[in-house]
């Protein structure tokens, strides 16, 4: 394992449960700095769970969670993003009736504070934020490659390109933890391929990734680090090709999905 | 050179809109000067005083999709403020407009607060029941305060000392349509800051918007108070215009036809809101002649109305112009 | 004690009224997630048609078929012409609109709330109208020193039989079951082979007939009854759907008869001027503590 210091993200025997119902059970997690890591499981396992105590959607029952040192506890899902935590979901949440520019542009909202007298009479101050805000969430739309459509309305581009979009919205809020839930799900192979490729150039920009994936290419394909989550429980962890021939996952996961081809 | 034509084209567009705005400016200066009717005026002081309250509510509901069907309790707050301050104390009316609107928005601070994490339905049945509260609470005197079914009446004309009194209708209308301009201004230039998408990043997705870092309540409180300032704004506007305020004008029925001004027009569209406190304000006039049969005439085009344009006369338009005139504004003042 | 016991009755008497007017908007609500603005208009218009056949035509109903037989015979006009009048407003105003949103089925709600309240003004004209006492039974009996009326009675167990037949059908029979799939999820209940427009046209026509009835019982036992009354009665028959929780007909059925009692206690404790700021003070206090009502489920949002 890597020195103390190089964990961004620690959870320790985090425990959510709805009704009777375990969702994540004591999960303990190290996320590496400037790595990819990936969290891989069958349907059910609790891994959208986790991502939603790690954001503060829900809380969690038992356990705690660091970041970058700091024990992350009660707070607001905005403020969870302004300690530099950024996210995306799976079923894809943008804002369909505003333009992809004013999407990206959300990210920067807690990246700045101009109050309501400021805008109401165009302050300055106010008139340079603005400027900064656009083109930060500009230059993010041009990173993910969606500059030609900064017009349009996030509901009337591609399925693909609203992926992209979503992802371009987190990381306008300059974040040194992105969340990935399901990245690839929905996209072509070629589509696929390029997200790869992106999300492994992201890593220069001294970013780390967590990502949720199905795709078994995607997760052995980029990731640095692999957690098996089955029934709420880490059942394993380690490199990609050591989890590839763990006996355990193949059992609770791989040989599964197998069957079903 | 990619950002350059794009501005040009902006630019372009803008002074197209620019036309219309001025045309539009020009016509309400001057229509108390074509038409001597002081009756007309009048109507066209209520239509502002509908467009004024369909402004704020708005904000509530067109920018931040919070159900509000209670937001004439608000402009009751502001007229009621008015009045008794007014009365008792004599204090100017004018004087009273800041003190109304602050009222108005500290009531809806803490009558919202505790319930702003309600979802929908449920939020809007609770501003229905505020409605109803102030309403009825006004119409029992507390203390003596309110005059009951009466009302609170003798309430002065705004005036500045005795150099400008507003005691005719087209005083009045004046009056109304430059702080219904100001308002607007204040309103658009808030509509292209970063509480405005903030707003709007809520109305669309709550949880999304959460994640990207937008404090969702703090942002439904301030939309509640804004409003509810704006609403006292016209609440006094109204009592002075009477000089009489009564619970009968602040009905659940009012609140109805303010969410129908917002709806009619389209969500979160200022212009909008112009058609929507037109169609009003005009339409019962128009239809005098048919007497008993024009409100009925009314519900059948609200229903017509909603089958061949569900998303408002005037929609907000989304795009190019407003986040490129930020950008060229914004380049101006660095020049 | 006595009073008590006599404000009970009156408050579970008031509570029923609402309790019927509630479970056409629930009804409506869970399937159609459509707040259903002209349903305390169907209730005022089942009122006028009772008013109509026994009051108007010289109390025809009354003469032929006895005080309690013109009083059946109203309800039932009155369920018959709601309910049509329902399955007419569901037909025009909300079927071509529902699919474009909630919103535009709101304000086209609103419409033909102003719509028929203003036809029922053409019709019968603005005065108020009285059901005159020869039309109305009224037995007052003492009941150890308690004095009862014996419509009360009639009305409570009629209401109480209704609700009791509708809970069966929803809860017990394969028809309700199909209701309830609908009101859980419209799309897949659709995908199973319910038929939704079946469902849609029972709900927007047992809604308003058990409306219409209320409205009879309104007239019969206040005697007055104006064309505007239906926003009142509305209002109040939504809060107690809010009350109870929306969505399910238990919930409103007891919303209502909880916001009867609360009316009563309040005119009886507090004040008659506040009885109503007292009605919407439980209410929202309610709401902040259990934010989807008494009877509401807490549904997590599926992030």
């Amino acid at each position: 394992m890597t020195e103390k210091n190089d964990i961004i993200l620690e959870t320790k025997k985090l425990t959510k449960r709805f009704g009777g119902l375990i969702a994540v059970n004591q999960f303990d997690l190290e996320v590496t700095r400037g790595k990819i890591s990936s969290i891989i499981g069958p349907n059910g396992a609790g891994k959208t769970t986790v991502f939603n105590v790690i954001t503060s959607i829900y809380q969690p029952d038992d356990g705690e969670y660091y970041f970058k040192g700091e024990k992350l506890f009660g707070l607001k899902p905005h403020q969870i993003l302004t300690k530099g935590i950024a996210r995306t979901f799976q079923n894809i949440r943008l804002f369909p009736n505003m333009t992809c520019l004013e999407n990206v542009m959300a990210g920067q909202h807690a990246r700045s504070d101009s109050g309501i007298w400021h805008s109401i009479f165009r302050a300055p101050s106010q008139m340079k934020e603005e400027k900064k805000i656009r083109e930060i969430a500009e230059m993010r739309l041009e990173q993910v490659g969606l500059s030609g459509y900064k017009h349009e309305l996030a509901k009337n581009i591609a399925y693909g390109s609203q992926r992209m979009l979503e992802i371009a919205r987190a990381l306008a809020s300059n974040p040194s933890l992105l969340i990935l839930d399901e990245p690839s799900s929905g996209l072509n192979d070629k589509e696929t391929e390029d997200l790869m490729g992106f999300l492994d150039n992201l890593l220069i920009d001294d970013l780390t990734l967590l990502l949720i994936e199905h795709d078994m290419n995607v997760v052995m394909g980029i990731s640095d680090w692999v957690t098996v989550m089955d029934e709420g429980k880490k059942i394993a962890e380690g490199k990609p090709k050591e989890i590839y021939h763990n006996p355990t996952v193949i059992e609770a996961y791989l040989g599964k999905e197998e069957e079903e081809d | 050179m990619m950002v350059n034509s794009e501005n040009r084209k902006a630019n372009k567009f803008n002074t197209k809109g620019n036309w219309f705005v001025i045309i539009v400016i020009v016509s309400f200066l001057l229509f108390p000067l074509v038409i001597k009717n002081d009756y007309i005026i009048d109507v066209a002081f209520f239509f502002g005083i509908y467009t004024l309250l369909g402004l704020s509510l708005n904000i509530v509901l067109g920018e931040v999709g919070l159900f509000d069907l209670g937001h004439m309790g608000f402009a009751a707050i502001g007229a009621y403020t008015t009045a008794i301050l007014n009365t008792t104390f004599g204090i100017p009316v004018l004087v009273l407009i800041p003190v109304s609107a602050i009222a108005a928005a500290i009531f809806a601070y803490l009558v919202c607060s505790p319930i702003i994490h309600l979802k929908g339905d449920y939020l809007c049945i609770v501003t229905i029941g505020m409605g109803e509260i102030i309403r009825l609470t006004l119409l029992n005197n507390p203390f003596g305060l309110t005059g009951g079914p009466n009302g609170v009446f003798g309430i002065c004309f705004p005036s500045i000392g005795n150099l400008l009194v507003i005691d005719s209708c087209v005083k009045f209308y004046y009056y109304i349509w430059i702080i219904i301009g100001l308002t607007v201004i204040a309103l658009i230039r808030l509509q292209n800051s970063r509480i405005g998408r903030a707003w709007n990043y809520v109305r669309e997705d709550v949880i999304a918007a959460e994640a990207s870092g937008i404090d969702v309540r703090y942002y439904k409180l301030l939309a509640f108070v804004i409003g509810a300032a704006l609403a006292g704004v016209a609440g006094n506007i109204y009592a002075t215009k009477l000089m009489i305020v009564s619970p009968e004008s602040f009905t659940f029925m009012e609140s109805c036809l303010l969410f129908c001004i917002v709806l009619i027009g389209g969500m979160g569209s200022i212009p909008g809101v112009f058609i929507g406190a037109a169609a009003i304000s005009f339409f019962p006039e128009i239809f005098q002649a048919f007497a008993q049969y024009r409100m009925l005439i009314f519900g059948a085009v609200m229903v017509i109305m909603m089958m061949f344009r569900p998303g408002g006369a005037w929609p907000r338009q989304r795009g190019k112009i407003q986040t490129e005139s930020i950008i060229i504004r914004a380049e101006k003042s660095e020049i | 004690m006595k009073l008590i016991v006599e404000q009970l009755l009156n408050g579970l008497t008031i509570g029923s009224f609402y309790s019927l007017i509630a479970l056409g908007y629930s009804m409506v609500y869970g399937v159609m997630k459509l707040i259903n603005f002209a349903h305390g208009d169907f209730f005022t218009f089942g009122s006028y048609l009772g008013y109509t056949l026994l009051v108007m035509g010289t109390a025809f109903a009354t003469s032929t078929l006895g005080v309690w037989g013109g009083m059946i015979a109203a309800m039932l006009v009155a369920a018959i012409g709601s309910g049509t009048l329902g399955i007419l407003v569901e037909r025009i105003a909300y079927r071509p609109i529902y699919p474009t949103g909630r919103l535009p089925a709101v304000v086209s709600a609103l419409g033909a709330s102003i719509f028929i309240q203003n036809s029922i003004m053409v019709i019968w004209g603005a005065r108020p109208h009285a059901y005159t006492s020869e039309v109305v039974p009224d037995y007052i009996m003492n009941i150890f020193g308690l004095r009862i009326n014996l419509l009360q009675i009639i009305i409570l167990a009629l209401s109480f039989f209704l609700m009791g037949v509708l809970y069966y059908v929803i809860q017990k029979t394969t028809f309700g079951a199909a209701i309830r799939a609908s009101a859980l999820d419209r799309e897949t209940a659709a995908l199973m082979g319910i038929n939704i427009k079946l469902i849609i046209f029972f709900i927007f026509a047992l809604g308003p007939a058990l409306g219409g009835t209320a409205g009879v019982m309104v007239g019969i036992y206040y005697r007055k009854i104006s064309f505007i009354m239906g926003w009142n009665y509305g209002l109040k028959a939504f809060t107690a759907t809010i009350l109870g929780g929306i969505g399910n007909i238990h919930g409103a059925m007891i919303g209502g008869l909880i916001l009867g009692v609360l009316e009563m206690l309040g005119s009886t404790y507090v004040s008659t001027a506040y009885k109503d700021v007292f009605v919407f003070l439980v209410l929202i206090l309610v709401l902040i503590f259990r934010p989807t009502g008494i009877l509401g489920e807490k549904i997590a949002e599926k992030v």
